[in-house]
């Protein structure tokens, strides 16, 4: 017995890259398939506060009420026993295909997402990226590019007017504010040096703005932060650009002859890539997991005497994930809100704010904080 | 020391995993739902009047457009990455040469604009 555990140990200690990476994976994995359930209970709540509805709230868990927390879990067990059926006239390929794309797109593109700093295990350090780039940043935009493959696919496999008239809106509508979120970032890229999210929250954390300020993006190109905010929404295909599935004049749009589990792998890869957009806006905005005024570096000294020396990175690591579920939170609130507070565009309006206005407002964006920053810099 | 393994490995390995949770709901749904097709339910969903037409029609020229544009300015985005993350290397030149790629890229904006290309109306 003894010996097969030494031999557990010994393969751990040789393969802790690999083992290290699965089990990053898998904490990843585990965030985004929670994201969904989570926010389609909290979209609903808030929906019905907004319009002064009660809203989902019986549905409990082992007897606790918990404010309706069972619902998504009812949903999907709902969802699961649904019939699922391919409509006659459409692409049985595509059509069983183009649900899958967008989840697994939602689940992978998350892995690009630095977590926490890192955790020594053992003697190992351990970086808390699942998939840690030099270039993570390229990887987490080449991921929400292939976006609008599922949707294109669903809307065009369906063989329905509807839904292929909201599955070529979204095309439209997601390539073209590619662009406007490309162009945002680009300032960013150049005021921190490097395409390396773990990178640019270090260059966030170990100085202040004018002596008090966090050194946040956000407070370093304020115009890339909105251009990207909005960008996000219309690359997530979210109220006021939800165009896609317009209610109103198209039925659901691209989703229209989906149901059963298919209709909610859409959902999931929506809420995984909002998740992940939010993740990405706080890594590179809002010095990701690190809390303001206290850098990892000192909150694992302050940690240190209190556990010891490797615990206290772990703790430290527990924390800073909190504090970037908190800030991504934020977002997400933000994304809720907006659906019910605000009206959807119409499609030439929706076309010519990413077109007219956001595309020249991002060149001169990045012009003048590229001559800023070589003023400051090379001067 | 730091453990380190091929860094595209954990993609490869990521999207194992999750081309599983995706591909498994689909199966379990299809394994666990009832199967009573009829023709009504199978048919084109319009809103519960017969279908009119076939989806599979001319579209407009203006998507056509859209992404014939899209790929020119995408790929301009790419060029200026490289730039951005050389921008401490190139210092000046790399600025004043970018500055004269934005421009000439302004004037085809431009063009682009005057002839319509981006008006949906």
């Amino acid at each position: 017995m003894e010996g097969s555990l030494g031999a557990v140990a010994q393969f751990l200690d040789t393969n802790i890259g690999l083992v290290a990476s699965i089990g990053k994976i898998a904490l990843a994995l585990v965030i985004a398939l929670q994201v969904a359930p989570i926010m389609v209970w909290v979209e609903r709540r808030q929906a019905a506060f907004i319009q002064r509805r009660i809203g989902p709230n019986r549905v409990g868990l082992f007897g606790f009420r918990l404010f309706g927390l069972g619902q998504p879990l009812a949903d999907t067990i709902k969802l699961l026993f649904k019939e699922d059926f391919i409509p006659q006239q459409a692409n049985k390929f595509f059509y069983v295909l183009a649900p899958i794309l967008p989840a697994v797109i939602g689940l992978v593109a998350i892995q690009g997402i630095p977590l926490g700093k890192e955790i020594i295990v053992a003697g190992h350090t351990i970086d808390l990226q699942p998939v840690n780039l030099n270039a993570g940043f390229l990887y987490l935009f080449a991921m929400s590019a292939l976006g609008v493959y599922g949707v294109a696919l669903a809307g065009w496999s369906s063989n329905n007017k509807y839904a292929l008239l909201g599955g070529l809106r979204a095309s439209a509508q997601m390539i073209s504010y590619e662009i406007a979120m490309g162009l945002a970032l680009l300032p960013m890229v150049f005021i921190y040096g490097t395409l390396d999210l773990q990178g640019m929250i270090a260059a966030q954390s170990d100085s202040l703005l004018f002596g008090f300020l966090p050194n946040w993006g956000i407070f370093l190109s304020p115009i890339s932060f909105v251009l990207f905010v909005v960008t996000m929404f219309a690359e997530t295909n979210r109220l006021p650009f939800d165009l896609a599935e317009g209610e109103a004049e198209l039925v659901a749009g691209f989703l229209v002859e989906y149901g059963s589990m298919r209709w909610s792998l859409f959902f999931l890869g929506e809420y995984a890539m909002m998740f992940t957009l939010s993740a990405l806006t706080t890594c590179v905005f809002l010095g990701g997991y690190e809390i303001p005024w206290l850098p990892h570096a000192q909150l694992v000294t302050l940690l240190t005497p209190i556990f010891t020396a490797e615990p206290a990175t772990w703790v430290a690591a527990a924390i800073g994930l909190g504090v970037l579920i908190v800030k991504v939170a934020a977002f997400m609130f933000l994304f809720v809100q907006a659906r019910f507070t605000l009206p959807r565009f119409r499609y030439d309006q929706l076309m010519r704010v990413g077109w007219v206005y956001m595309l020249p407002v991002a060149l001169l964006n990045l012009v003048v904080m590229a001559l800023i920053v070589g003023f400051l810099r090379l001067t | 020391m730091t453990a380190s393994i091929n860094p595209y490995l954990p993609i490869l390995v990521a999207f194992v995993l999750a081309l599983l949770v995706a591909g498994g709901a689909t199966i379990a749904s299809f394994l666990l739902g009832p199967k009573k097709p009829n023709p009504a339910k199978l048919d084109v969903y319009e809103c519960g009047v017969p279908a009119v037409g076939t989806a599979r029609q001319r579209l407009s020229v203006k998507f056509y457009l859209t992404a014939i544009l899209f790929i020119l300015f995408d790929i301009e985005t790419v060029f200026l990455y490289l730039w951005a993350v050389l921008f401490g290397q190139l210092k000046w030149f790399g600025i004043i040469e970018v500055a004269l790629f934005v421009a000439t890229l302004v004037v085809g904006y431009i063009y682009v604009l005057r002839r319509g290309a981006l008006n949906w109306d």
